[in-house]
């Protein structure tokens, strides 16, 4: 079965056009099928529509993705009510264990990331990991750390990550590989992304599923979540009948 | 004597110019020294096989068990010869036959 490849994590400013389409043209180029550029204070219809023309225009499927970091758990309540409905993958930047726990158990969230370097600031451990499995939050790893660190502090984040991996997949929890560049000439394609996996302990398919698989099943069911027909999960409408 | 297996890769380098095929491979070494170290590197069996200057595609052959550490360094590389690149797999082959009409 041919896989569809999916990097949901490009960093790049959409205001900066020439570098956005060039870095659009080179994902299709590399033979994705969708790409995401999140969003982080509020999301502007225009750029989207925009973006997605973009896309479009190289074969291109645009997935409008909001990440936050919020501060304490009001924050990251009052992020969720506003934008859910809006986007299509919600993730939470976690540099705080409190964050990490409440974004895990709330079943709004998509993808949790862990951006620190810090072995402290990671909090991807037995506890995250059961509650990201009850509630299907898949964990987000950039690749683009272990492309642009050197000695030391890439051993570290190797070390930290092949833990994480280890954990995810004893308690079943999906694993989502984004390369998280903001430059092109750090973009990698699908298969290589997946390569990079191994490092952190994956096997082939388990790799191939994280930039595949995974990353599309999640904006699927978000898509179909946010279309008008669905009712609850599992419940969507056919056709509606005629008042008599 | 059990025969050694080997794989073929079709290597497309991304950057400006064109480095000579020696600065190449000394990235590539470097990549798969700083991941695996000196002796994990020396049991790769890497080697420069062919290079078309015109499209920057390297084929270099490596030992079929340790293909994924090879595969893993190779997405690792981000400059040759001082300069930023990428490097892209564009096919994988037992043999070199093989390998040319996948690319």
């Amino acid at each position: 079965m041919k896989r569809y490849f999916a990097d949901l994590h490009l960093r790049i400013n959409p205001k900066e056009t020439q570098i956005t389409q060039q870095i659009i043209a080179k994902a299709a180029r590399y033979g994705y099928s969708q790409i995401s550029i999140p969003f982080t204070s509020q999301i502007d219809d225009a750029q989207i529509s925009s973006l997605r023309a973009a896309c479009v225009q190289v074969g291109l499927d645009f997935v409008v993705r909001a990440d936050f970091k919020p501060r304490n758990q009001e924050d990251l309540m009052r992020f969720l009510r506003k934008f859910r409905r809006k986007a299509e993958i919600i993730c939470i930047v976690c540099d705080d264990k409190e964050i990490a726990r409440s974004a895990a158990k709330d079943h709004r969230v998509d993808l949790i990331n862990f951006p620190s370097l810090d072995y402290h600031k990671r909090f991807f451990d037995r506890a995250e990991a059961e509650l990201s499995f009850r509630n299907q939050t898949a964990l987000e790893i950039d690749v683009k750390s272990l492309l642009v660190l050197e000695g030391p502090p890439r051993v570290r984040l190797l070390s930290s990550l092949r833990r994480e991996v280890a954990l995810a997949k004893e308690f079943h929890v999906p694993i989502v590989l984004s390369s998280g560049v903001s430059e092109e000439r750090l973009m990698r394609m699908p298969r290589d992304l997946a390569s990079i996996a191994y490092l952190l302990g994956l096997g082939e398919s388990e790799a191939l599923d994280a930039v595949s698989t995974n990353p599309t099943r999640i904006v699927a069911t978000n898509r179909e979540k946010l279309s008008q027909r669905f009712v609850a999960p599992g419940i969507t409408i056919i056709r509606e009948g005629k008042a008599d | 004597m059990k025969r050694v297996k080997r794989r073929y890769l079709a290597l497309q380098l991304e950057c400006e110019g064109l480095p000579s095929e020696r600065e190449f491979v000394d990235a590539l070494w470097a990549s798969v020294t700083k991941l695996y170290g000196e002796v994990g590197a020396s049991s790769t069996g890497l080697s420069l096989i062919n290079l078309d200057a015109e499209r920057k595609v390297y084929v270099v052959k490596c030992l079929l068990a340790v293909l994924p550490e090879v595969r893993a360094s190779v997405a690792c590389v981000t400059s040759v010869a001082g300069a930023a690149a990428s490097v892209n797999v564009l096919a994988v082959s037992g043999t070199l036959k093989a390998l040319y009409s996948n690319i």
